[in-house]
């Protein structure tokens, strides 16, 4: 599909201005893909948490962004993936205000209230990968609760 | 997400001095470090020439993550601590809809829907609260 060439795309995490063009792209896919404006602010929001815990955290990695379909919707998703120390506790670092630096820790808890799915695949010591999607308009299922 | 998204600026965040106020207009994507160099100079700005409000207009920021909403909330914080009131202006809709949902209510800032409004607030001649007299941490 035409739509492919600007949604798909392999980006490294590497430093704060990768944080922007992370920002960038997925701001571009989701507006090919027929987001609306909330749901395409969410969706860049959530992308620059993860993004900024793939480098803060995980000591940098990549994100991958896919066009998805499912029985007639399209949906982006995207996974942000690092070879970092990975998460001993998943629940605990999904709680909102969780943090084990300086910061707020709502950015993995927030991000998942933010996009229709979400999973998380980490191994200690041997990385994190976090995988979210949104679909557009009419998810097709509902959406679960954090 | 209109228009063409600007390229990402790094550097330095121009900050306006309009009488007793200081303004700074926020446009496009800002690196991290971008933010948190405004941060700074806004406080030495602020102690360096005694103003007494910082309105901070964001009508054109995208997106404010948590990251971005932590600088804006230690800028009302520092300002507040020399004596400056902070009002962030123009936040877009979109904007305000995803920081509930992200979690991040930020109670401590003092919000315009527009600068006029913003720079209404900050020029009334109400008392700065908790920066008119001597202060005394509680331990
Ligand atoms: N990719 C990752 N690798 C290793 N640990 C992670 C990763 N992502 C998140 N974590 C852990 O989960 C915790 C919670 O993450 P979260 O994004 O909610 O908060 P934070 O990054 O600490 O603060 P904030 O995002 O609010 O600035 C982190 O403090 C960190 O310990
Ligand atoms: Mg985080």
């Amino acid at each position: 599909m035409h739509t492919a060439a600007g949604v798909e795309a392999c980006l490294p995490i590497r430093s704060d201005m990768d944080l922007v063009w992370v920002r960038q792209h997925v701001r571009q896919a989701a507006a090919l893909l027929g987001f609306g404006l909330v749901e395409q602010t969410k969706l860049i929001t959530a992308a620059s948490e993860l993004a900024r815990n793939t480098l803060v955290h995980g000591g940098g990695g990549q994100m991958e962004a896919t066009r998805v379909s499912s029985g007639g919707a399209q949906g982006l998703r995207l996974s942000f993936s690092d070879e970092g120390p990975g998460i001993a506790d998943l629940d605990l670092a999904l709680s909102d205000g969780y943090t084990s630096g300086g910061g707020l820790g709502m950015g993995l808890s927030g991000a998942r209230r933010l996009v229709h799915e979400f999973d998380i695949d980490s191994t200690p010591g041997a990385g994190t990968t976090v995988r979210v999607t949104c679909w557009v308009a009419q998810p097709p299922r509902p959406r679960e609760e954090a | 997400m209109s228009d063409a998204s600007p390229r990402p600026v790094p550097g330095q965040v121009p900050v306006l001095r309009l009488g007793d106020v200081l303004l700074v207009t926020l446009q496009g994507d800002l690196h991290d470090s971008t933010a948190q160099q405004l941060q700074q100079d806004l406080a030495e700005t602020i102690s360096r020439t005694g103003v007494r409000g910082v309105l901070i207009d964001i009508s054109g920021v995208e997106i404010v993550d948590s990251f971005l909403g932590r600088v804006l909330a230690e800028i009302a914080a520092q300002a507040k601590l020399l004596a400056a009131r902070t009002v962030v202006a123009g936040m877009r809709p979109a904007v305000a809809i995803t920081l509930v949902e992200l979690g991040l209510t930020l109670p401590g800032l003092s919000t315009a829907l527009s600068t006029e409004a913003g720079m209404r607030l900050l020029t009334q001649h109400s008392p700065v609260p908790g920066a008119g007299g001597p202060r005394q941490e509680s331990p």
